[in-house]
């Protein structure tokens, strides 16, 4: 943290007390912000008087690249908007090229889908609760907390052979059907990881240290929060039961029984506990999920899109033909607009597509809840202590990579 | 209240109360439309959004594009209301050489960086905008890197031919 001294004459109304504030520059790479942000503080000792952020270090322009794009190479993008949960972003994308194309996706795929996405929530709300924790001086959960991220990794890793950044599925579905291999690590997850969940609420939910330090901590009322376009479990930690899964059920969503937590100030321990409560949820989503999956295809019949396999390309011309087109990004796209949203880990994930008929995207726009929200943190941190700002930012959960798309 | 429904009582209201603004109105998949004029979209914005039938107090995305003619930008609103569940997207185009449309701050506090966005991208100037600068590009930047002139790739490059491949 640079310090920089600079007077700066701050004369009240009456024009005779004169107060010397202090610039901070918190970031752009400090390790208590998890992430590229600057913050430009003034200061009145330890109290915060006007916070100016400057966002963009890791802007990398997707939003033109996707525009030179054909639509599967485009996932590979998404993985890196909010790379704590990437497998929520492929499945938005994939949901939104569906949507444009009219596909059907069958039940097990979505089913499926619905359990990457519920696991790939709680390692997202996980990482945030643990780095919560670490922020205010406790260390331990982050560090016991975090084996069970590795865990749902290796799931992943498990059906698609990548880790953070995942491009898992496909535009139509799922490339093949899960090893038995996937569905022990799943099922052996939902066995273990409750009782670790356990563990680290026990840790913090009701620690009195940790109560104190985070109650009243960079509240936001929900009139607020709404004004500034707050979703995700922000929002609703200001009291306003807004899920994007309950509203516009995507992926058989309307399927599965699961209640929406709410908190009632927006401050950092509503923020903390709904996503506490969130990631039982998910683990009851996912238990169902596998109860009631369905046998039958994991893709939608859509050959001028999905990818046929390899044998049938080496013996069957129209496999050939298809493979080609897919892989050139020739095939036929209709004309059209659509907006798709999905309830990332942190918001209202939204994806608003132009397509001309190419075989890119004419224009598309992610709509990222990090970046929307972002803006009242000024607003959220002014008057308070320079400490609480920090954990303020964290339980928000703002990630560069989805700030800056 | 079904979305062709929504889409009809919203496009009566609006051309009572605002002959002539209202250009066009569909359905586009799941989205009821609404092709406004640049010079109304204010009032038309504030209308939706403090009418007590419609109510949409919730900006969910806001963001703009260029056509294909290269000659007109657009802004795109995408509008909620969450507790009867409504969803709309009004767009409004004007010529490329005056990109000038009134700001929505004043509606919704959370347009504040998404316009800055849009004018960090396209160069649409909201007017009556508290901080209207570059957010996620550099200050100094003189162009606007998503219009179509400016294209992904060098193109003054000799040694590899792109026609047959992206745009």
């Amino acid at each position: 943290m640079a310090k920089k001294k600079e007077h700066i004459q701050n004369t009240a109304a009456n024009g005779e007390e004169e107060k010397e504030l202090s610039i901070l520059n918190l970031g752009p790479t400090h390790p208590a912000t998890h992430g590229i942000f600057q913050n430009v503080l003034k200061m009145d000792g330890e109290i915060i008087h006007e916070a100016t952020p400057t966002v963009g270090y890791i802007h990398r322009a997707f939003e033109k690249l996707a525009e030179r794009r054909p639509f599967y190479q485009i996932t590979t993008l998404t993985d890196r908007l909010n790379y704590c949960s990437s497998p929520i972003n492929n499945m938005g994308w994939h949901m939104t090229v569906e949507k444009l194309i009219k596909a059907e996706i069958p039940k097990r795929a979505q089913y499926m889908r619905v359990i990457i996405m519920e696991l790939s929530r709680i390692s997202d709300h996980l990482i945030c609760n643990s780095v919560i924790g670490v922020d205010t001086g406790a260390m331990t959960g982050f560090l016991y907390i975090f084996q069970w991220r590795e865990k749902i990794y290796d799931i992943f890793e498990s059906i698609c052979g990548a880790r953070l950044t995942t491009n898992i599925g496909r535009i139509g579905g799922w490339d093949k059907e899960w090893s038995p291999k996937t569905w022990d690590l799943i099922k052996s997850f939902l066995k273990e990881y409750p009782k670790a969940l356990d563990e680290f609420a026990r840790l913090l939910e009701r620690n009195k240290i940790f109560m104190d330090r985070t109650i009243n901590c960079g509240p936001i009322s929900a009139q607020m929060a709404l004004d500034y376009s707050f979703t995700g479990p922000n929002l609703r930690a200001a009291g306003v039961d807004y899920d994007v899964r309950v509203m516009t059920p995507y992926s058989s969503y309307e399927d599965f029984q699961f209640t929406i937590p709410i908190g009632t100030s927006g401050d950092t321990y509503d923020r903390f506990m709904v996503r506490q409560d969130e990631m039982k949820e998910s683990l009851k989503i996912i238990e169902q999920a596998i109860k009631n999956i369905p046998d039958g295809p994991v893709h939608a019949d859509i050959p001028e899109f999905f990818l046929p396999p390899k044998e049938e390309v080496y013996n069957n011309m129209e496999a050939l033909i298809y493979h080609f087109k897919i892989v050139m990004g020739e095939s036929d796209v209709p004309k059209g607009e659509v907006y798709h949203c999905v309830e990332g880990g942190n918001g209202e994930v939204g994806y608003y597509l132009v397509s001309d008929g190419g075989r890119t995207p004419f224009r598309l726009h992610f709509r990222r809840p990090c970046f929307i929200y972002y803006q009242a943190y000024p607003e959220m941190i002014k008057g308070s202590m320079l400490s609480d700002a920090i954990i303020t930012m964290s339980s928000m959960n703002v990630i560069a990579g989805e700030l800056d798309a | 209240m079904d979305k062709q429904e929504l889409l009809n009582k919203i496009a009566q209201k609006l051309n009572e109360q605002f002959p002539g603004a209202l250009e066009n109105s569909e359905m586009s998949y799941d989205f009821p439309v609404f092709y406004i004029q640049r010079d109304k979209i204010h009032e038309v914005l504030s209308l939706l959004k403090n009418d007590p039938e419609f109510d949409f107090h919730f900006l969910t995305d806001l963001t703009g594009f260029q056509t294909a003619d290269e000659k007109q930008l657009a802004v795109i609103y995408h509008l909620h209301n969450m507790p009867k569940n409504y969803r709309v997207r009004v767009k409004t185009f004007f010529d490329i050489n005056k990109p000038e449309i009134p700001t929505a701050t004043d509606l919704w506090a959370g347009a504040n960086w998404m316009e800055r966005e849009t004018y960090d991208f396209y160069g649409v100037k909201f007017k009556g905008h508290p901080n209207l600068k570059r957010i996620l590009n550099v200050d100094e930047m003189d162009i606007f890197p998503l219009r179509k002139e400016y294209p992904l790739e060098d193109q003054t490059r000799e040694d590899k031919s792109d026609k047959m491949f992206g745009r």
